[in-house]
């Protein structure tokens, strides 16, 4: 295949930074995309030219480092993670477009790379259940009904890879705040801290600057694990179930 | 207990001077001999339970005035930084991602084991025991392993306290699954992502001593070198990734819980940024590399499409509960399509050479026959290099006899990966697989407390040797990664600690000062050498050589020319590297130089070390010790110690070997037939 690729280039974090056109030929329909962006880097390191930083770590769909706009999608046309994206959704002549994350919480730190810190942050807010190593009971002394407990590891396999935010035209980490405060929430362990956990959770989102949710819905449709809309809906509830409680 | 036998006492089964066989002959020297100066003593059962009892306390006001450093954030290492922060120290917790959630611990797949006996199936913390020491081939440590089996259980409670969301049955309770061929079902696990459900607890509950303020969470930061002061490790040299920046932090004791090196193939399944380099660093200050050439292969993992793969990706190896594996008979139908092969052009090579086991043999022999049908020209799919690397497994008759629906039910996450991955939809075309390098046995050497030979330095998870022995088996890595982390460092750490705080040292000692100046020297020597190859080219130039030679079947000849290889390919990258752009900004093409050049060091080593032992045993297999049936052979009376190795320089490295001794079980040789 022969690519023409515009990438978004930036020296640092206090650069403007700016698309750059680079041609790409002998690409493998069988690579992965981020295999075709190796391809590119060696031969641009060849040339002298200085390769393109990009995140990945896992390559297998699983670890959220990866994280690419792609023609103006998160992860690019398929359901799953740009790991998981392979060339062969590309057609030999295509232009392909590909920009970091955007969002203000989403710094960019060089070309490709975002910082995505704020994502641990709104974690440390609330996103645990207190229980110190050694205090647990017997697992099996609290049963977890399992319908509740299957829902709960649905939304827990979001991979906090911030392909929602970037996806949202506001800016919104509703997704992932739901899918945390849903995993927790469905579960006995997580009642405890349930309402105060959403109140802080929030807060920091809403600090961080991530904008609040304006019902468009392209968050679910580009998270490549699925989470569905709807723990978006939980987290309005908990929330003003949390509010109503005076918390 | 009953039916076992303890063989003579005390008294350890081989002689390093009656050693008959010594192939690394001139590659090294022969040092003293190694003792843990922590294993414990009286009966099995009761060692961990006294060890916690004996071992010292530390008074809660002290405790936050004592440092640890803790490298790495997958389960060993994230586990720990929670367990050690909740204990009110003085945490610093430092990962090369962009968030201590992305560590490699995140893909695991299959479950946890532990001896719950929920099942009521006959198992108990001595017959989890039992079977790791006999899965690892009778190579591991039996007191550091019977210590996993019994913390196996609280893990789980403190896993499910924690809000990891566990199979549950229609009760409400844990299920639990049969694994990796042991006859009671102890595996828990959360769909096929159990490693990564577990990670997110571990991680959740560092984040939340973050927020209490215990744990200092450094990401995008890279140790680059161990701070020894008097015998003692007191802090590291990190690089701050995003600026570049060398850090200098100092403790009162130093965590390594940074993971196995199997990308020292350049192919596995562990992450691209999966390095030894910590360990490797540790190892040049003085602590000891035990089994190196200990590596697990997994036979049934998505074969290389190209000169181009980057990783490899494992499939679950329950596929060959239904899955026949095969190569065409004749090596000139290999490019055709597998589904205009006649059935008697077909070879089941398993099924025809083990037929009582067939497609079900153990791991090492499954992937060592592919390796062999392909070397014979008759492997399958595209042609990478001179040979075509896979074979088929084939769910064809699964389909026919038990439908569609059935196996779609069973395998349907899976046979969508392989489709996104390949292609090809393996309902209507046979699969192909081939073994690639998954997990590492070998580690830093450490005793029973997991502190290595330098005080102070502790090493947790896979970046330890010694839990497994030659082998893991299935659902055990997870279960050791938080053992080490939630139940055995915080117990054996006070111990130590007990004598601290130690003595103030600041940037100015000279041990910092001469630490921070390597690394400062290594950084520019990568950017000055200005010549015409990548890291990464070296980087897979070293894997080539480290799977041909050093992979599935090893020989002396092999490990010779290996050898001779690494070393011109070492001389090479110190003159002819090229990497661009500068230190003081992020540097991906820096980052790896430092992490090749410390693989290519380190498979030397695991080259001398596969040579050193004449005997296959687990993942090592020498081909100059089998069985008239081509089966594994190994020598109890020669082998039966760990080989711990120190750093030589040029001198090359001296071996130190620790006898091993078993009480509670008796040595056995397995057998498949």
């Amino acid at each position: 295949m022969n690519l023409t690729l515009n990438i978004w280039r930036q020296t640092g974090p206090d650069d403007k930074g700016g698309i750059h056109t680079y041609q790409l030929s002998g690409i493998s329909p069988d690579m992965s995309f981020l295999e075709m962006l190796d391809v590119l880097n060696e031969q641009l390191n060849e040339k002298g030219e200085e390769p393109i930083a990009f995140d990945s770590d896992c390559r297998e769909g699983i670890c959220g480092m990866c994280s690419l706009m792609i023609n103006g999608e998160a992860h690019g046309p398929e359901v799953t993670t740009t790991c998981q994206l392979h060339m062969r959704s590309f057609s030999d002549g295509d232009t392909i477009t590909i920009e970091p994350w955007r969002a203000e919480p989403f710094p960019v730190i060089k070309d490709l790379v975002v910082d995505r810190g704020a994502f641990d942050r709104i974690i440390q807010a609330g996103g645990f259940i207190s229980a110190n190593t050694g205090s647990a009971p017997e697992a099996n002394s609290v049963p977890a009904p399992r319908d509740k407990a299957m829902r709960a590891f649905n939304v827990a396999t979001c991979i906090g890879c911030g392909g929602c935010v970037a996806a949202c035209p506001n800016g919104s980490a509703s997704l992932f705040l739901g899918a945390k405060i849903t995993h927790l929430g469905e579960l006995p362990q997580g009642q405890p801290e349930r309402y105060t956990r959403v109140v802080d959770m929030v807060g920091q989102h809403d600090h961080e600057g991530f904008g609040g949710c304006t019902n468009i819905g392209e968050c679910a449709a580009a998270c490549p694990k699925e989470i569905p809309l709807d723990v978006i809906s939980q987290l309005n509830k908990d929330l003003r179930t949390a509010l109503k409680q005076g918390l | 207990m009953a039916g076992s036998t303890l063989h003579d006492g005390l008294t350890p089964l081989n002689d390093p001077s009656e050693q008959k066989s010594d192939d690394a002959h001139g590659y090294y020297t022969l040092g003293d001999k190694l003792v843990d100066p922590n294993a414990p003593t009286g009966p099995i059962k009761d060692r961990w339970t006294t060890r916690k009892f004996e071992n010292r306390l530390v008074n809660p006001a002290n405790r936050r005035k004592l440092d640890i450093i803790i490298v790495g954030t997958g389960l060993a290492g994230g586990a720990a930084a929670a367990t050690l922060g909740e204990a009110g120290y003085n945490v610093k917790s430092f990962c090369y991602q962009d968030s201590p959630r992305r560590a490699h611990s995140i893909a695991a797949q299959g479950g946890i084991n532990a001896a719950k006996n929920y099942k009521e199936d006959g198992d108990s913390t001595f017959r989890l025991f039992y079977d790791t020491v006999k899965g690892g081939d009778y190579r591991s440590r039996e007191s550091n392993v019977y210590r996993l089996a019994e913390v196996s259980a609280n893990i789980i409670d403190q896993c499910v306290a924690q809000g990891v969301p566990f199979a549950r049955d229609y009760g409400g309770l844990l299920d639990n699954r049969s694994f990796g061929g042991v006859q009671v079902s102890r595996t828990f696990y959360a769909r096929g992502q159990t490693g990564q459900q577990l990670l997110i607890g571990a991680y959740q509950a560092m984040e939340r001593q973050v927020a209490a303020g215990t744990v200092e969470s450094f990401t995008r930061h890279e140790m680059l070198e161990l701070i020894v002061v008097d015998g003692k490790a007191r802090g590291i040299i990190a690089r701050d990734m995003v600026s570049g920046e060398i850090e200098t932090h100092l403790a009162d004791v130093v965590v390594l819980a940074t993971g196995g090196y199997g990308n020292v193939f350049f192919l596995s399944t562990n992450a691209m940024g999966s390095n030894v380099t910590a360990a490797w660093r540790a190892h040049r200050k003085g602590a000891y590399m035990a089994n190196p050439c200990y590596t697990q292969i997994h036979p049934t993992c998505i074969p290389v499409s190209g000169e181009h793969q980057s990783k490899l990706t494992l499939m679950s190896e329950s596929l060959r509960n239904d899955g026949r594996i095969w190569v065409p008979k004749k090596a000139e139908d290999c490019e055709k399509d597998p589904r205009d092969i006649p059935e008697e052009d077909r070879d089941y090579y398993l099924e025809r050479i083990y037929p009582s086991f067939g497609n079900l043999v153990p791991r090492d022999i499954a992937s060592r026959q592919a390796k062999n049908m392909c070397d014979e020209g008759r492997g399958v799919g595209p042609k990478v290099g001179d040979f075509r690397r896979g074979v088929y497994l084939d769910l064809g008759d699964a389909i026919k006899r038990l439908g569609k629906d059935a196996i779609e039910e069973k395998y349907d996450n899976l046979l969508d990966m392989y489709e996104r991955i390949t292609g090809e939809n393996p309902y209507e075309m046979p699969m192909r697989i081939y073994p690639a390098v998954h997990y590492v046995m070998g580690g830093l050497w450490v005793d029973y407390h997991l502190q290595s030979n330098i005080e102070g330095l502790f090493v947790s998870g896979e970046a330890n040797f010694s839990d497994h022995g030659a082998n893991r088996l299935g659902a055990s890595a997870l279960m050791q990664g938080l053992a080490d982390g939630y139940f055995v460092l915080p117990n054996t750490i006070r111990e130590y600690l007990a004598d601290g705080p130690f003595e103030k040292i600041d940037e100015s000692h000279e041990a910092v000062v001469e630490a921070k100046k390597q690394v400062e020297e290594r950084i520019s020597k990568f950017l000055s050498i200005n010549g015409t190859r990548s890291a990464d080219s070296y980087h897979k130039e070293l894997g080539n050589i480290m799977w041909e030679y050093c992979g599935m079947e090893r020989t002396e000849d092999g490990l010779r020319k290996a050898i001779d290889l690494i070393r011109e390919l070492k001389a090479d990258f110190w003159t002819n590297l090229k990497v661009l752009g500068s230190a003081d900004t992020l540097n991906q093409s820096l980052e790896r130089a430092g992490r090749v050049i410390d693989f290519i060091e380190l498979g030397e080593l695991m080259c001398i070390d596969a040579l050193n032992r004449r005997e296959s045993c687990g993942g090592h297999f020498r081909g100059e010790s089998q069985t008239e049936d081509g089966e594994a052979l190994r020598h109890d009376d020669e082998f039966a110690y760990v080989a711990a190795w120190e750093w030589g320089a040029e001198n090359g490295p001296v071996l130190h070997k620790e006898d091993l001794i078993y009480t509670a079980i008796e040595m056995k040789q397995r057998s498949y037939k």
